[in-house]
């Protein structure tokens, strides 16, 4: 537990330091949002709904490919080995999906902000939405995490990223875009604990996978 | 003569199943009419499909404990096979779909599963193609053989039948074993699917040899 403390304190402090990244993120999803506000709003004046939901949710999802990318590229191969000798491979991989959860959670939160000033909000039930947000963010950051990890031992990292995240990232995005469409309509909290459940569970699935799988990824 | 007899059986049972899918007796249903028959072609792909990911998985857990490179081949052929099987059952569901469903690419939850699927191996074998070293292709690869691997049978086993489906036993959709299938089929669709499944294994089988051959031949060198 004192180690994880300690890992995350550390990734919060590099990324602080280092606010050419942060900032970057921060830069990359309002453009998005302003790519999209030019494409739609400006041209069409009217977004249905069902668009709406999809391009948020699209928007985060490459925001997260792109930030949780770096979790393991970032960091020298050097350094890399002399946090392998300090801590273990449990504490690292947990403290890293932890921290992501947490980065994710921030940029997406402002992401929606931004979204919901630029091309409207209608969202009706809002706390729902919130909460499809945050089991969002869960899911995104834990199932990349550990993709992040694979993709940075190859060479051509980014590409291997996407193509290695998607798939396996889709069921949990249709699931979050069901559950976010139905905050949207309105509708109450007992049509959507069907999908509440299910993104749990996919998130306990990654999350198990991940602990056990991460030492034999750490050693090459 | 030891290792064959499966082999002979897999040949019998297949020269059966298409015996009897082409000219056996078949139940009359509304709709599925003579459609029926593939249900000796198109089941067994995804059963057989399904034992070589099984399998596939199992060795590359082997193979992250106990390191073994043999297991790596074996784990990489197994989902070679099973890609062509997962391509195979989705042409011949598209060639039935067009004739029940009235489209070959209806939108159902198990399609959007498999086509999901595929990208998963497919990425599976760009993720091999891109390291040059043995012991870490098979490593990495096996770790994401087995991710990929549960991430994919949630999808498969419990999102369609929480959804709308075409799919028999699906969505509230009674499966097929209820009102469709009558003795006669059943005679025919388990040796089916045993059959394509020992296919599958003897297609595998081969290809490590060669594989292994050339391993060897090039450490030779």
């Amino acid at each position: 537990m004192q180690e994880i403390k300690a890992l995350i304190e550390k990734e919060i402090r590099l990324e602080w330091r280092q606010k050419y990244a942060l900032n970057g993120m921060l830069l990359y999803i309002i453009s998005t949002v302003f790519v999209c506000y030019m494409s739609f709003k400006l041209k069409v004046d009217i977004i249905e709904p069902i668009t709406w939901n999809t391009l948020f949710w699209i928007i985060l999802l490459f925001t997260a490919v792109n930030s949780i990318t770096k979790s393991f590229t970032q960091e020298g191969a050097g350094r890399q080995l002399y946090y392998y000798t300090l801590a273990s491979p449990q504490g690292i991989i947990i403290s890293k999906i932890i921290y992501n959860t947490l980065l994710m959670l921030v940029l997406s939160v402002l992401g929606f902000v931004v979204y919901a000033v630029m091309l409207g909000n209608p969202v009706v039930n809002l706390p729902m939405y919130l909460v499809s947000i945050l089991l969002g963010s869960i899911g995104f950051s834990t199932t990349l995490t550990m993709v992040a990890g694979i993709a940075s031992k190859a060479e051509n990292t980014s590409t291997l990223m996407a193509i290695l995240s998607f798939p396996i990232i889709l069921p949990m995005l249709m699931m979050i875009t069901k559950l976010s469409k139905s905050a949207m309509d309105g509708l109450g909290w007992n049509t959507s604990y069907d999908e509440i459940a299910i993104l749990l569970a996919i998130d306990a699935i990654v999350l198990s996978i991940s602990y056990l799988l991460f030492p034999y990824l750490w050693r090459s | 003569m030891r290792k064959t007899w499966w082999k002979i059986v897999c040949v019998v049972l297949l020269f059966y199943t298409i015996i009897q899918g082409l000219i056996g007796t078949i139940p009359r249903q509304p709709i599925l009419n003579e459609t029926l028959r593939n249900v000796y072609f198109h089941v067994p792909l995804w059963f057989g499909m399904m034992t070589l990911m099984i399998a596939s998985a199992w060795f590359a857990i082997k193979y992250l404990r106990g390191g073994n490179i043999q297991h790596d081949e074996y784990s990489a052929e197994f989902a070679n096979t099973a890609m062509l099987y997962g391509v195979l059952g989705f042409a011949t569901g598209a060639v039935w779909g067009n004739y029940t469903w009235g489209d070959p690419l209806p939108k159902d939850p198990k399609l959007i599963a498999v086509e999901v699927g595929l990208l998963i191996y497919a990425a599976y074998f760009i993720l091999r193609s891109s390291f040059e070293d043995e012991q870490k292709r098979g490593r990495l690869s096996a770790v994401y053989n087995i991710f990929a691997f549960a991430a994919f049978m949630p999808l498969v086993w419990i999102l369609p039948r929480l959804t709308d489906s075409l799919h028999p036993g699906n969505g509230g959709n009674p499966a097929f074993g209820k009102y469709d299938m009558d003795n006669r089929v059943r005679l025919v669709f388990y040796p089916a699917i045993i059959g394509w499944t020992l296919l599958g294994v003897w297609i595998t089988s081969l290809r490590i040899r060669v594989r292994i051959i050339k391993r060897l031949k090039t450490e030779q060198f």
